[in-house]
């Protein structure tokens, strides 16, 4: 019988297979940061142990960088001092390091692709659930805790238990006012938080095949949303195209050699996936979510729903949870509802397609009186591709802020944080209680929905503007 | 790893369902470097509410943690491991684990158990009725005890023998020491490397 994707790339890595044990699968690429690794360099260092291979393993600072002032001393103690502590251990142990400052800093998965470490056939992970991100290449990656941080800097190799597969299959053709944002929030309305629970989840179908490799990490991004153990796309001549060249993409014969084997990683015709879903992209909009977790979601012509229309109990009750944290009514049209913050960035929508098309709306625009929008390029890379095509001009021309990369606002983990009873319109991929910062409320929106947003001060799409409110600029 | 056999304690009923791990433990407590000192940050928001059910002298010192289903979903953070541990829980059990914090929680030898919906809604009923009610979580009978209520659960068997044996993933994966070299030394030459180029 045929294999799927990810049996393939699975299979390929198989160290040691023995009856009623995981296999033990050998890792290609670790990616490191500051949050999840301090407490495994310490392991290591307790049992004597170095850095298996260093030339597989790469870090940057992301989580807790500032996004102003990032030449001044970070004013957190404790911030700076896991910083410094990263620092220590990638110098301790020999692992390559891109610091803040560094021009290849950034969101760790917004770096490892757009350095072509992320390649079709390869297993990746890194001390984060969005490492599922990597899976648009082709590669098979997963987000892991701390201990298994550990054992992969020890061993190359980590023991998984095997897993299902799920199709999601987009037929047709993606309205134009919908994004690989839209796309994937819905997948997860429809599936559930927990719908993905022990899957690898393939997404493919025409309207996946036309996506462009950003936005095909936007939706891979998203998998551990619905809680699936990863996402994938099968490589094809978008991905190639897209690594050929960058910095540590293969050369020469080598490339030949790469794109030979990149070419037998597709699922093959008679392979059968454990579970399958099939979405028509005809009859999808733009997507925000009304709750408190990501499949909480509707599209943005709706109302916020009534938690008594829920069947199931602990549904219902979970609805009724997050109506009251949101500060939400049942009934509710989504688009009445006012933002006080908007956040553009993030691994899932802090690539230089996101900013474009978020810089396209704002053009020539104000934003609403008393939004606030923070503009955070996914990597300093990024910014300085934006800062090439005047984007950052755009955008603080509009009224919103141009910050330095990282992680930002999409977990609070830096000073970017809502404040209490403060509401978001954010392209993150996290709308939990608390997450923006302690008592904020957050509404998930593709970025496009974001810069609208930000135009109008309630949720809307790029439709709800009229050209009437873009300005001439002075002088023309 | 602390070994996992059997454990005997009172039961704390948590009826939510998808409980992240950012609600078990908030983004800035992710900044120490340390595996310990997470127990104040333990639902912290949660916490403020003196009607939390941690807060109820009733539940102080309860260990198992009976939870509503999707429990650990979201972010990869293993602290929301520790930060259980820490606060002295030593199992949790719920109808569906999300797959990260199920794996962190096994590493760790915080057993997560789980069970049926109806028999976790029985065993958050009983903790309500009786808060001194005791119950048992045993790894070696695959089995959950309290008065009245009786239930066997699955857990994959190699990692029941590594809680049982309270072993070290790292120091069995390093005896494979000849298997990993051969993996190695056939590695295709295109594979990326992070060497600065």
């Amino acid at each position: 019988m045929g294999r799927t994707l990810a049996e393939k790339v699975w299979d390929d890595h198989v160290v040691r297979r023995a009856e009623g044990e995981p296999d033990l699968l050998f890792i290609d690429l670790h990616l490191l940061h500051e949050v999840t690794s301090p407490q495994a360099f310490d392991g290591l260092r307790k049992a004597g142990r170095p850095v298996r291979r260093t030339d597989l393993t790469i870090a940057t600072e992301d989580h807790n960088t500032p996004t102003l002032d990032i030449d001044k001393p970070i004013a957190d103690p404790v911030s700076r001092t896991q910083l410094e502590t990263l620092r220590k251990n990638c110098a301790d142990f020999g692992v390559r390091l891109h610091p803040l400052g560094d021009v290849e800093q950034g969101v760790v998965h917004v770096v490892g692709p757009q350095l072509g470490l992320t390649q079709p056939g390869t297993t990746v992970v890194c001390g984060d659930s969005h490492t599922s991100t990597h899976g648009a290449f082709g590669a098979l990656a997963f987000g892991i805790g701390t201990s298994q941080v550990e054992h992969v800097l020890a061993t190359q190799t980590l023991p998984m238990a095997p897993f299902r597969t799920m199709a999601v299959t987009v037929e047709g053709e993606l309205p134009d006012s919908v994004t690989a944002k839209d796309l994937i929030l819905a997948v997860i309305a429809r599936i559930g938080t927990g719908g993905g629970q022990g899957y690898v989840i393939e997404y493919r179908g025409e309207a996946v095949e036309k996506l462009s490799m950003e936005a095909r990490m936007t939706i891979c991004n998203m998998s551990i949303e619905a809680g699936a153990r990863a996402g994938m796309i099968a490589p094809d001549e978008t991905t190639f195209a897209y690594l050929k060249g960058r910095p540590h993409a293969p050369e020469g014969a080598d490339w030949d050699a790469a794109v030979a084997y990149w070419r037998t990683l597709r699922t093959d015709d008679d392979a059968v996936f454990d579970h399958e879903v099939v979405i028509d992209a005809a009859e999808l909009a733009p997507f925000v979510t009304w709750g408190t977790n990501p499949g909480q979601g509707a599209p943005l012509s709706e109302r916020v729903p009534d938690p008594a229309s829920y069947e199931d109990a602990s549904e219902r009750y979970a609805a009724e949870k997050a109506l009251e944290y949101m500060g939400l009514t049942a009934g509710q049209p989504l688009r009445d509802i006012r933002v006080d913050t908007v956040f553009v960035g993030s691994c899932t929508n802090g690539r230089i397609e996101d900013l474009r098309s978020a810089a396209e709306i704002v053009r020539g625009r104000r934003i609403a009186d008393g939004v606030r929008m923070l503009i955070v390029p996914g990597s300093v890379r990024v910014a300085l591709q934006a800062v090439e095509e005047g984007l950052d001009k755009v955008f603080t021309e509009a009224g919103a802020e141009w910050r330095h990369a990282g992680c930002s606002m999409c977990l609070g983990m830096n000073p970017d944080q809502l404040a209490p009873g403060e509401r978001s319109a954010s392209t993150s991929n996290r709308n939990f209680e608390g997450r923006q910062g302690k008592g904020g409320r957050t509404h998930l929106v593709s970025p496009q929905v974001a810069a609208a947003t930000a135009v109008l001060g309630h949720l809307a799409s790029p439709a709800d503007l009229s050209d009437a409110d873009v300005r001439t600029p002075a002088g023309v | 790893m602390e070994a996992f056999t059997t454990h005997t304690g009172r039961a704390v009923p948590l009826r939510r369902s998808n409980v992240d791990t950012d609600q078990i433990i908030p983004a800035h407590w992710l900044k120490k470097v340390t595996r310990d000192g997470f127990e104040d940050g333990l639902f912290e928001a949660w916490r403020k509410d003196p009607q939390f059910v941690l807060n109820q002298e009733a539940y102080r010192g309860a260990t198992v943690l009976v939870a509503g289903p999707d429990f650990g979903t979201g972010s990869s953070r293993e602290h929301a491991v520790w930060a259980l541990q820490n606060y002295g829980f030593k199992a949790v059990i719920s109808s569906r684990f999300a797959d990260i914090f199920r794996g962190n929680s096994l590493k760790n030898g915080l057993l997560t158990v789980v069970l049926p919906q109806e028999t976790v809604e029985a065993l958050q009923q009983l903790a309500e009725t009786d808060p001194a009610a005791e119950v048992t979580v045993d790894l070696v009978g695959r089995q959950v005890r309290a008065p009245g209520i009786t239930a066997g659960f699955e857990l994959d068997e190699n990692a029941r023998w590594r809680l049982l044996e309270g072993l070290d993933d790292i120091s069995l994966t390093l005896r494979e020491e000849e298997a990993i070299a051969r993996y190695e030394a056939n590695r295709p030459s295109f594979k990326p490397r992070t060497v600065v180029v």
